[in-house]
């Protein structure tokens, strides 16, 4: 096999990782919304569930979560393809660290602005509209772009059940090839530069939203 | 219920064997990255242009790649030059490395976030450079780090299961032995989420009474 061919391949299962990447950081978006209202607005029984669903979720391993999923629901009825399972279980686990990214981020804003605005006699849902949230988005850009990172990071997982992504293709090439060390190479050069171009972009994204003369969480370190 | 319980306990002693082989690797490449993740710290904050420009690099791609593209590397393609490593080295190395880079990041965070006048008052009592980075700005900023560090920590203890993909046999390997045997694959692999579980649970509560300890008076 010619390098073109090599890579050819490659870029095949780099598009299966973006697509894992993408859909279940979406789908971990979605779950972590609710769960951080919940944790931060909640009562007492809501704030209870949902606070235990991140603490247990963010104490297994993904691999484990993926094998649970995978290889222990059959034994229930339920069956799934191995990219469906490996995006539950890669939504399932980042939604955990969305909820507590978000959580962080509502949480940060300060209290003497809802102060303000109740004092300008807003009703809860106004302060939360017009004052908490524009602000929260912002703080969580930066956080969310490397919990993104670090999703696309753990697709590698899919391996494990035999999903075709990258790491996959490249195992592949390797059986025919033995070349390993130049494939595993270039499988790790594509996903630096994946994260690396997220990381840059987002950086602009961020600056571009940025509120003039607000001091910002994620510039301050 | 009872009957996953029979499987755990059925499954224990399995899982306690995977256990020694989870403990080595965590507690190994934590340490060593810990290591790494001082010298490269200091280097990046301290160091002249070519041990910033190398330590950035080095953080930047490992942090960029996958833990499993590196252990594979490690493991699958080293023999090609000649290195040959066990299941076990190579893991134990590639989580070391990829943890100092993490745990680099952490460290230098908390070291730009020592006051500036720290380093001076250091300085202008006639210590050395070096001298007040060794006894000034990093003792402090290695007690700022513990919270980040023991999140590093928990990552760390859930990633060896990754160890599994090359044939050590820690917790998760066990877990694959145990249930290919009794297909009970659900129960057992519940037994070995609740066994990471309680692990990280306890480093976390351990570590959060560490930080209380040993947390400076007054700052």
């Amino acid at each position: 096999m010619d390098l073109l061919s090599i890579l050819q391949v490659l870029l095949k299962g780099t598009l299966i990782t973006a697509e894992l990447a993408v859909i279940s950081f979406a789908m971990a978006f979605v779950i972590a919304i609710p769960f951080s209202l919940g944790q931060v607005y909640g009562n007492i029984p809501i704030k209870i569930i949902t606070t235990s669903y991140e603490r247990i979720i963010r104490g297994v391993p993904l691999l484990v979560v993926m094998f649970i999923i995978f290889f222990g629901f059959p034994s229930i009825g339920i069956r799934f393809d191995p990219f469906t399972a490996s995006v539950l279980s890669l939504g399932i686990c980042s939604s955990a660290y969305q909820s507590q990214i978000f959580r962080g981020s509502l949480l940060s804003v300060p209290n003497g602005q809802i102060m303000a605005g109740q004092s300008l006699g807003m009703k809860g849902t106004q302060i939360f509209i017009h004052i908490t949230l524009p602000q929260a988005i912002r703080f969580s850009i930066a956080p969310l772009t490397n919990e993104f990172t670090i999703v696309l990071k753990d697709t590698s997982f899919a391996y494990a059940l035999g999903v075709t992504e990258l790491l996959r293709e490249g195992t592949y090439i390797i059986s025919t090839t033995y070349e390993p060390l130049l494939i595993y190479l270039l499988c790790a050069a594509i996903y630096f530069i994946i994260t690396f171009s997220t990381n840059s972009i987002v950086r602009r994204v961020e600056k571009r939203f940025a509120i003039h003369g607000f001091e910002f969480r994620g510039e301050r370190a | 219920m009872i009957k996953f319980i029979n499987v755990f306990i059925e499954a224990f002693p399995f899982f306690m064997n995977g256990l020694v082989f989870t403990a080595e690797l965590a507690l190994s490449s934590i340490s060593i990255g810990f290591v790494i993740g001082v010298l490269v710290a200091i280097s990046r904050t301290y160091g002249n242009k070519l041990s910033y420009s190398i330590s950035t690099i080095f953080v930047e791609s490992i942090r960029g790649t996958p833990l499993l593209v590196q252990l594979f590397i490690f493991y699958f393609a080293f023999p090609q030059i000649g290195i040959h490593l066990s299941p076990l080295v190579a893991s134990i190395i590639s989580f070391s490395i990829n943890s100092g880079a993490y745990q680099a990041e952490y460290i230098r965070g908390s070291i730009q976030s020592i006051d500036k006048g720290q380093m001076m008052a250091a300085l202008s009592i006639g210590m050395t450079k070096w001298k007040s980075i060794l006894n000034v700005i990093l003792p402090q900023s290695l007690i700022k780090v513990l919270p980040s560090w023991t999140n590093e920590f928990a990552y760390l203890v859930k990633y060896t299961s990754v160890a599994y993909l090359v044939g050590v046999p820690e917790l998760m390997a066990q877990g694959e032995f145990v249930a290919s045997r009794n297909f009970e694959f659900m129960d057992v692999f519940l037994g070995v989420a609740l066994i990471y579980l309680v692990i990280v649970m306890i480093l976390t509560w351990g570590m959060s009474r560490i930080e209380k300890m040993v947390r400076m008076p007054g700052v």
